[in-house]
């Protein structure tokens, strides 16, 4: 399969003082028709990543391919700039037009496209066609930005935290059109700190933080590398202190960690490790004061490769 | 790839074209943009007209010294009326002279040689006015139309008067302000929403939108011209002496000049505050040298070929040669080339100078 993006030990360095390296040596290749997730905390570099592949940012240094050209090539601006399209993390669209003159508008800068009104129609907009812009909700207006990217119907869509601040059913509206735009085999590269945004969107997720991809695969892929599919999770009365690792001999169980009083487990099967772990508590005299089973998710993933949480503002050093 | 789309045919949509229609959409659906575009150059006007049309005769302040001959003096120089006379002790006319509160005083003296002394002070305008008011009263007092070797005729007639002068003066003005604000203000705005990074981030061609926002600019300066210069010549008779395409070609190469100067203050401005003051920078002299309300040739005369320099002021010279004297453009080349200069110069700095993100 081709890739459709390419970055190669991709470096922005943004001037300061001190100077912030918000991209140190990027490696990424996203291929022809999957929904790729950037996944990362804020501040991991994903904003300035997408930037650069869109051509709105200089890389400090490292290479760029977009559709197998380059930006800064003669021609080549313009024929990567007429198929793709995309959405930045903020914009405000001009409030005093309506949402129809808007579309025309970003129609008429694209030699092909989608007819305005198909385009609304893809994002559920067709009933707000006259309205100004002012009078949307933000996942309307969110969903307008989705429409301005789709409009010139391009091969790759480029959409940085295309939900970010939503609401969750304007999130979910948002989700199926995004499946919908992949199901027609175009190609989708967003950035996010939901995962589970990522794990239902993407085929495939890099995991970014400090600038640098730290885990790629599918989101499968990634649960399976933390070795179990459950997490069980639970505290102590007295607030109990004993090593978790003397639990990784229970049956089933993968890792055992403890953060800020909490002992958290990964497991294969529930139902071998959960009795082993009630039992093992009984005999060393502990009692419970809360536990909690649910599915491993991406959030688990990166906890255990980075040791901190994906929407902590201050990084806490684990 | 999807069903019943098909690719619509390019020709269809104009960038050009929806970019400006954008601008004009947004620009009349925002009433007070169109308040302070068309209504306050209307405003400021009425003002000056109403200030400047009925003006009573002005009043020329001089003081009398009182004694046994003040009311026969009071008597001769009220018959100019213009005067306005008042009489008081000799030091308080001495002290309002001093504070400058009156223009002239008389005292009238007694005994041999001249009857009367005048002060007045030759280098005040409004005093040597005085002066030769009281001077005509005191000295030929009994003119009689026969005798007099001036005949006066009083010129009120439209083309000379302060409203004909003003008008080409507030016409340079608003192309001036509209201009730079039109300009400067809409593209710091788009700087600031992100809109213009959006934009950029589609083919859109970079000029395409600069010339979108410049022909916008000059689609909003119709009206606002025609308004004025109606208003004025249904309110004050103001009428234009020279030809009407004259003055059309020169409030589009104004208006083109100081829309290309907007351009030029926006093309590094990242924030509000920075653009309104760099227009602040640029309009205020303008305001004050470019003989808006008053000649600029009462600068020092050293001052004057640098005056002249300025674009307003080399529209509004231009303009009135047009509609006050009925000049022909081709006598006014340097003043074209000045504007033109102002424009094509700025344009060309702004493009290689614009900040896109």
């Amino acid at each position: 399969m081709n890739a459709v993006i390419h970055c190669e030990n991709l470096v922005k360095t943004y001037d300061g003082k001190p100077p912030v390296e918000a991209v140190r040596g990027l490696n990424l290749a996203v291929l022809e028709g999957e929904c790729f997730g950037l996944l990362g905390p804020n501040g991991a570099g994903k904003t300035t990543t997408i930037e650069i592949i869109e051509g709105l940012l200089a890389p400090t240094s490292g290479e760029v391919a977009v559709l197998g050209r380059h930006w800064g090539r003669g021609e080549d601006d313009d024929t990567i700039r007429q198929r793709i399209g995309i959405s930045l993390q903020e914009t405000k669209l001009s409030d005093k037009l309506t949402v129809r003159e808007t579309i025309r508008l970003f129609r008429s800068f694209y030699r092909n496209g989608l007819e305005p009104e198909e385009a609304l129609r893809r994002v559920a907009l067709t009933e707000k066609g006259d309205s100004w812009v002012v009078k949307l909700s933000g996942g309307q207006r969110q969903r307008l930005a989705v429409a301005c990217a789709l409009v010139g119907d391009p091969h790759l869509l480029l959409l940085d935290e295309p939900t970010t601040g939503l609401d969750p059913q304007s999130r979910r509206q948002l989700w199926d059109i995004i499946r919908d735009i992949r199901t027609q085999g175009r190609t989708v590269l967003l950035t996010t700190h939901y995962m589970d945004e990522a794990e239902r969107l993407c085929d495939r997720v890099a995991i970014v933080d400090h600038g640098q991809v730290i885990a790629l695969g599918s989101p499968a892929e990634l649960i399976a590398r933390l070795g179990g599919e459950h997490m069980i999770e639970f505290t102590l009365k007295d607030n109990g202190a004993f090593d978790p690792a003397t639990l990784n001999d229970l049956p089933s169980v993968q890792s055992a960690q403890k953060e800020s009083g909490q002992y958290r487990l990964a497991v294969r099967e529930l139902h071998v490790a959960l009795p082993a772990l009630l039992g093992r508590l009984q005999q060393t005299g502990q009692a419970l004061s809360g536990l909690v089973t649910r599915h491993v998710s991406l959030e688990d993933v990166f906890v255990a490769l980075t040791g901190r949480h994906l929407r902590d503002e201050e990084s806490p050093k684990s | 790839m999807n069903e019943q789309q098909q690719p619509a045919p390019a020709r269809r949509y104009s960038p050009l074209r929806e970019l400006v229609l954008a601008r004009l959409r947004e620009f009349y659906r925002e009433p007070e943009a169109v308040f302070w575009v068309y209504g306050f150059p209307i405003l400021m006007v009425v003002a000056l007209g109403i200030a400047f049309r009925n003006k009573p005769v002005e009043q020329i302040p001089v003081d009398v010294q009182d004694g046994s001959q003040a009311v026969e003096v009071k008597q001769l120089l009220e018959k100019d009326n213009r005067l306005l006379i008042r009489v008081h002790d000799e030091a308080t006319c001495l002290s309002r002279w001093k504070s400058g509160k009156t223009d002239a005083v008389v005292m009238p003296l007694s005994g041999p040689g001249p009857r009367y002394r005048l002060l007045h002070d030759p280098t005040r305008l409004e005093s040597q006015l005085a002066r030769s008011l009281v001077n005509e009263q005191l000295t030929h007092p009994a003119t009689s139309a026969e005798s007099a070797l001036v005949r006066e005729d009083e010129l009120q007639e439209p083309g000379s008067r302060y409203i004909d002068y003003l008008v080409p003066g507030l016409l340079g003005m608003s192309l001036m302000g509209g201009g730079l604000w039109g300009v400067g203000f809409v593209i710091v705005d788009m700087r600031i929403r992100k809109l213009l990074k959006r934009l950029l981030a589609t083919p859109m061609k970079r000029g395409e939108f600069l010339a979108a926002i410049m022909i916008s600019r000059l689609c909003f300066m119709v009206p606002e011209v025609l308004i004025m210069l109606g208003f004025t010549w249904l309110t004050f008779g103001v009428v234009i002496r020279g030809s009407l395409v004259a003055l059309v070609f020169l409030v589009f190469l104004g208006a083109f000049a100081f829309a290309g100067i907007g351009l030029l203050v926006a093309s590094r401005a990242k924030t509000m505050e920075s653009v309104s003051g760099l227009m602040n920078l640029i309009m205020l002299p303008m305001w004050m040298l470019s003989g808006i309300f008053f000649s600029y040739e009462r600068f020092p005369d050293v001052a004057l070929p640098f005056i002249r320099l300025l674009p307003l002021t080399a529209l509004n010279d231009a303009l009135r040669a047009v509609m006050l004297e009925g000049q022909p453009l081709t006598a006014q080349w340097l003043r074209l080339g000045i504007l033109t200069g102002w424009g094509v110069g700025s344009f060309v700095l702004a493009l290689r100078w614009f900040r896109w993100q």
